[in-house]
């Protein structure tokens, strides 16, 4: 209240004087380090802003002596990963790709390519473990069953032009009539059992015979094979993309499914399909082209 | 003292305006709800309705009474602490209600289960999150901050607060804005601006309410019987005022019809990027940096009985402070479209921020000098101590994280959150705690607080719970940060975003604990809160001697 300064006790240090509500205040000067540790950000800024750019005038910004941007920083720090890798890139988008496991050197650097590809673009759905989600009809890409085929052609067909996408016109095409419009309620019962009874899952009866071969044989085959040409899966290995419980199968039977892929072939460049190609056929079960399937004039032509 | 409009007895003049606007303010919401044209309008306008109905019901039954006494303004000096009352246990309520909100959601993110499905869309992490950021900030640290100013300024200027019932009116004003604010969260209604979340009606009843607020702080301050403005007033006073600015500026928007919650932008792209974190970091450092600082420097010399540390130094670091601050948001956009020159000059002012930022801690901590005993003796002090070693680490970490070289690492990673929770659970909360324990044995009478070594449980729950919490996140938010940019010896990235969010799984656990322990230390808390205020009367004692 009353400018009456004391020196404080504790401290042997002079009060300004001031009192409010009984709290009083010390004149203790500034602390040298901290005064000095002040001055030395001040000055170190003024000299940062002279350095990089910094300061905006009328039109434009002062540049700095240093002529640094971020944007540079990084398109350098990109150029020079580009340019290191540019000779195998180039051979990777030349190369036959049926012939790559062959050319290892390429193709460790293709895998290697390829699991970045794949972590930025493809696990959101297939998983960062690319295992899938089944309950979702994001298929496992680890185990050996392959929808469109497993080659490495194929797969890369696969990623350049999606699956049933309105985008790409090229896309893999295939569609499960719905037929809980078609088949009565035990009727459905009865093919739900025959169809896992294929994958040893289920006992079945004449009716469920009768019903697949009339109904669903045409495109999975008599023995329930499939058929990678019209992507129909096999139904006899036990693997099941969207579940193999009868509640699963019914749901599939009553109303179809339709996964859709998007196509890469836009977003990603030549090497980078063919990297994230090579990356899924290496991760267990990728095919060769060896006799396997009879009808190999069908696989999709190479680009 | 008499308050204006009450005098005499039977009906008033002002009564009768009173009814007639709360009746159109009524009709009014009646008509909004109907046309609204979505959910969380439709809400927000049948609880004004209801509102306004009910003030006028509670109007007309008292309009033939005699004006009494107000009791709630009954200290000797004729301070008003009425207001100051009900916001210390609103604070109290927002606090409890802003922690478990944010433990429920930091268990959300270890265990997405906890989006619970029957409760979709209300409950899910995306509308809890600035649910509870907005709890704690605005209405736990809000609440706080309104409440102890009017204390402080009432004593340091040794004046009641200036224009009679305006208190009351900023208090529940504020406290309107939260609750229209929360519900519009959970129903959906948000601008997408962090920290500035609610939309343009909210906004505007805020813009109403904190200029009342600035109003009675100034009115107060002009009318003081002191020669000086205390160095607390000067923090507040620049709390407020910037505050008023950064709401508005940051929240202009056009309504797309005001019968609907939505709005647009003014701004776009980067320019609306750069008001955002204008705003955004400015929130926390006038809010949470210059109005907390407000309390410390009357609560901490209070509590230790000792004079603050320097003069010089409190208004060198004041000076600086508010002057540096405004410059420091741009660190927030480094690598993104902002141009290079705004980047550079945010972090540039963030670092020359530091030691202004630091002479608050030193005038605090140095203000115990010949009372270092009380750390021992007294869990009040040991919590202002740890609130203000908290402020000075995260105002170091603050600066240190601007620097864009640091910066690309740490940004969009649990390092942020790690420290901006340790400035707002160490600092904000610890140094709120304290008041609440100052401020409510002498709010309600009484000679201290019920328990004195449940304040320590307290201390040591929080300050256990916020290195549990900051720890985890150091950890974890480095450690994406070295995982984001890890790539082989061909320059091609090795992780996946989601292998990072795996990993970060055991930590995500180690935080919600944090949270545990630190909601239950705020729990024990409010148990000794509502102990002193029910205490009998006996055990209080008449007044402080001062």
């Amino acid at each position: 209240m009353a400018d009456d300064k004391q020196i404080d006790e504790a401290t042997g240090t002079e009060t300004t004087g001031h009192s409010w509500d009984g709290i009083q205040e010390l004149n203790t000067p500034l602390p040298r380090w901290w005064l000095w540790t002040f001055y030395a950000t001040v000055v170190w800024g003024i000299l940062y802003t002279i350095a990089y750019p910094a300061w905006p005038l009328v039109s434009g910004a002062t540049q700095g002596v240093l002529g640094y941007s971020t944007r540079a920083e990084v398109a350098a720090e990109i150029d020079a990963v580009n340019d290191a890798n540019a000779e195998l890139t180039e051979s990777l988008v030349s190369i036959d790709l049926a012939a790559l496991e062959q050319n290892e050197p390429l193709h460790r650097f293709a895998v290697s390519a390829g699991a970045s590809v794949f972590a930025s673009h493809c696990s959101q759905c297939h998983g960062a473990g690319a295992a899938g989600v089944q309950a979702a009809g994001y298929p496992n890409l680890l185990d050996d069953a392959w929808l469109w085929g497993g080659e490495i052609t194929d797969i890369a067909y696969t990623v350049r032009h999606g699956i049933r996408n309105d985008t790409d016109p090229d896309a893999r095409w295939s569609q499960m009539p719905a037929f809980g419009d078609m088949l009565e309620d035990a009727e459905i019962a009865a093919l739900v059992a025959h169809v896992r009874s294929l994958s040893g899952l289920a006992e079945t009866d004449a009716q469920g015979a009768q019903l697949y071969a009339d109904n669903c044989a045409s495109c999975h085959g008599d023995g329930g094979m499939g058929d990678r040409e019209i992507g129909a899966p096999n139904l006899t290995d036990a693997i099941w993309l969207y579940g193999g419980s009868p509640e699963a199968v019914e749901h599939t039977i009553r109303q179809s499914r339709f996964g859709v892929m998007p196509a890469w072939g836009g977003r990603l460049d030549e090497a980078e399909v063919r990297a994230v190609a090579a990356y899924v056929h290496g991760l267990g079960g990728g095919e060769r082209e060896v006799a396997q399937r009879t009808e190999d004039a069908g696989a999709p032509p190479p680009e | 003292m008499s308050q204006p409009g009450t005098i005499g007895k039977g009906p008033q003049m002002s009564d009768y305006l009173k009814l007639i606007a709360l009746a159109a303010i009524a009709l009014f919401a009646a008509l909004a709800a109907n046309w609204a044209r979505d959910l969380a309008y439709m809400v927000h306008a049948l609880l004004i309705m209801a509102l306004a109905a009910g003030l006028m019901i509670h109007t007309l039954r008292h309009m033939e009474e005699p004006a009494g006494p107000d009791a709630r303004v009954a200290t000797p000096e004729g301070y008003m602490d009425g207001p100051v009352r009900y916001g210390v246990i609103a604070t109290a309520f927002w606090g409890i209600a802003g922690f478990l909100v944010g433990t429920y959601i930091a268990f959300q993110l270890a265990f997405p289960v906890l989006n619970l499905d029957w409760a979709q869309p209300y409950a899910n992490f995306g509308r809890l999150r600035p649910l509870h950021t907005s709890a704690v900030i605005f209405a736990f640290g809000g609440n706080a901050l309104i409440a102890s100013s009017f204390y402080i300024v009432q004593r340091t200027c040794g004046a009641r607060l200036w224009g009679g019932n305006a208190a009351w009116f900023v208090f529940w004003g504020y406290n309107l804005f939260i609750v229209l604010a929360a519900t519009g969260y959970l129903l959906g209604a948000t601008q997408s601006k962090e920290y500035a979340e609610p939309e343009w009606y909210v906004d505007i009843w805020l813009t109403l309410v904190w200029v009342v607020y600035l109003a009675v702080f100034m009115g107060t301050i002009l009318k003081r019987r002191e020669r000086h403005i205390y160095v607390a007033n000067w923090f507040l006073l620049s709390f407020i005022v910037t505050v008023a600015m950064l709401h508005v500026v940051n929240n202009l928007s056009i309504p797309v019809s005001i019968w609907g919650s939505k709005s647009v932008q003014v701004f776009s792209g980067v320019q609306d990027a750069m008001t955002q974190w204008w705003y955004a970091h400015n929130a926390v450092g006038f809010f949470l940096t210059a109005g907390f600082l407000g309390m410390m420097y009357y609560f901490v010399p209070k509590q230790a009985g000792r004079p603050i540390y320097s003069y010089k130094l409190s208004i060198i670091h004041f000076w600086a402070l508010i002057f540096l601050y405004i410059w420091a948001g741009p660190h927030h956009l480094h690598y993104t479209a902002l141009p290079d020159w705004a980047s550079t000059l945010g972090m540039v002012f963030s670092v020359v921020l530091w030691m202004p930022s630091w002479g608050g801690m030193i005038n605090g901590l140095m203000t115990l000098q010949g009372a270092w005993d009380k750390i021992r003796t007294d869990p009040i002090i040991r919590m202002m101590v740890a609130s203000l070693a908290f402020y000075g680490m995260s105002t170091f970490e603050g600066p240190m994280m601007s620097i864009r070289a640091v910066n690309s690492l740490s940004h969009y990673t649990d390092w942020t959150i790690g420290h901006v929770h340790s400035g707002a659970l160490g600092w904000n909360g610890l140094i709120t705690f304290a008041a609440i324990y100052f401020l409510t044995p002498k709010l309600w009478g009484r000679r201290e607080m019920y328990s004195i070594p449940a304040i320590n449980v307290h201390f040591w729950l929080a300050t256990v719970g916020i290195v549990l919490y900051a720890a985890s996140m150091w950890v974890t938010g480095i450690m994406e940060g070295l995982m984001w940019r890890e790539v082989d010896q061909n320059g091609f990235l090795v992780n996946s975003f989601a292998d990072t969010v795996d990993a970060k799984f055991p930590m995500y656990v180690v935080r919600g604990l944090g949270g545990v322990l630190y909601l239950t230390g705020a729990l024990i808390m409010v148990w000794n809160m509502w102990m002193t205020i029910r205490q009998p009367q006996a055990a209080a004692i008449a007044q402080p001697a001062e």
